[in-house]
């Protein structure tokens, strides 16, 4: 199978790659796999208390290219956005963007499932509940 | 599609006319062999669809079976009743092969149950199977540790500690295997039970605990695999 261009620049260089401090309290860690091709993805999120906005993202993901390029996608349409609008981040975004075939969709819906599990547990970190995030998993 | 067939009317025996049981090779009227029809595994063995099986009667039926489809046996016999036993050999070697593997028998079942393993999901099933969040934890380290046991290679250097705690780690993970399978074979008498009774609810809660331990241990397999691979390369 020949993975687009996009996916072959973010693999050979993908953007954000590390980890951040997950016992610290603006730091949002998600961590999801998927037995597939035995993928395993971290995505870390810093968020600023004040605004609400993600400043930083970082990822680790051991797994196949379109993998690697998804999160490393993901970190870079998260940075900057709030924790609101990155919930409206979608797998189809990135399978459009990436150009990813059929069979690596579940690549994507991983990124989006990381996204979700990082914001998911800065809000258990800092005690936010609110009404945008039930809307969005119903939505989903 | 498999289970239509099931429900189907028994096929005729194309030489003496008399019914022939779905999947079964031979007539047991005349003896003459049957063209291959699509039938299932169990079917063509005459056995109930569940998972406790007495393997010894399997490979006895299985010798049966294939001392009658030799081609010796139909050396005379037309050139199709030729092609036919040339192809029911083949088809009981598979099923033959499937069902005495005890993880091959419980996958086979569950997929003609409808169950679709990650391997051979197809383009539209975008949705991946979830992993208990304390097992990620654990394989995301192993991977960590497996990157830089790959980069010490690259390197040329050796880190004896990090050597040993993969080992251990492999072990572990063999560990858990163990348990998983032993796991899914107290699961094969809750479906044969349910099977038995016909109670839908419990083949479903049967079905879906299976599943649930057949994609963790496929995770797991992969893992130590990809630790052995590592580890002797170095």
């Amino acid at each position: 199978m020949a993975y687009s261009d996009k996916v072959i620049d973010h693999y050979n260089n993908p953007r954000n790659v590390g980890q951040m401090d997950k016992s610290k309290s603006e730091v949002g860690t998600g961590l999801v796999g998927a037995p597939e091709c035995g993928d395993v993805m971290r995505l870390q999120i810093r968020v600023n208390p004040e605004t609400q906005v993600i400043e930083e993202a970082k990822f680790k993901t051991f797994g196949c290219g379109s993998a690697i390029a998804s999160s490393s996608l993901a970190t870079e349409w998260v940075k900057g956005k709030t924790v609101a609008e990155a919930m409206q981040i979608k797998n189809t975004d990135i399978v459009k963007e990436l150009a990813l075939p059929p069979v690596k969709i579940h690549c994507s819906v991983l990124a989006e499932d990381a996204i979700r599990a990082a914001i998911g547990d800065w809000k258990k970190k800092n005690g936010v509940t609110e009404a945008a995030e039930v809307t969005a998993s119903v939505a989903h | 599609m498999q289970a239509a067939e099931r429900v189907s009317a028994p096929a005729k025996c194309w030489s003496c006319g008399q019914e022939v049981a779905n999947g079964q090779p031979f007539c047991s009227s005349c003896a003459k062999v049957q063209p291959p029809r699509q039938a299932g595994y169990f079917d063509m063995f005459d056995l109930p669809q569940k998972l406790n099986l007495d393997v010894q009667a399997l490979e006895k039926q299985f010798y049966r079976y294939s001392r009658k489809l030799h081609p010796d046996v139909h050396a005379r016999a037309s050139q199709q009743e030729q092609e036919w036993s040339l192809s029911q050999a083949s088809l009981l070697n598979d099923a033959y092969r499937t069902l005495k593997n005890p993880l091959e028998r419980t996958k086979y079942l569950l997929k003609l149950e409808g169950v679709q393993f990650e391997d051979e999901r197809g383009p539209g099933n975008t949705n991946p199977s979830k992993v208990p969040a304390g097992l990620l934890e654990e394989v995301f380290e192993l991977n960590m540790q497996l990157e830089e046991l790959r980069q010490n290679q690259k390197l040329g250097e050796d880190d004896p500690q990090l050597r040993r705690d993969l080992e251990g780690a492999k072990d572990h993970f063999a560990a858990q295997l163990n348990l998983l399978d032993e796991q899914i074979r107290s699961l094969w008498s809750a479906w044969d039970a349910a099977w038995e009774q016909s109670d839908e609810a419990k083949k479903t809660a049967a079905k879906e605990a299976m599943t649930a331990l057949l994609q963790r241990r496929s995770y797991l397999q992969n893992l130590v695999r990809d630790v052995s691979e590592t580890l002797k390369e170095s």
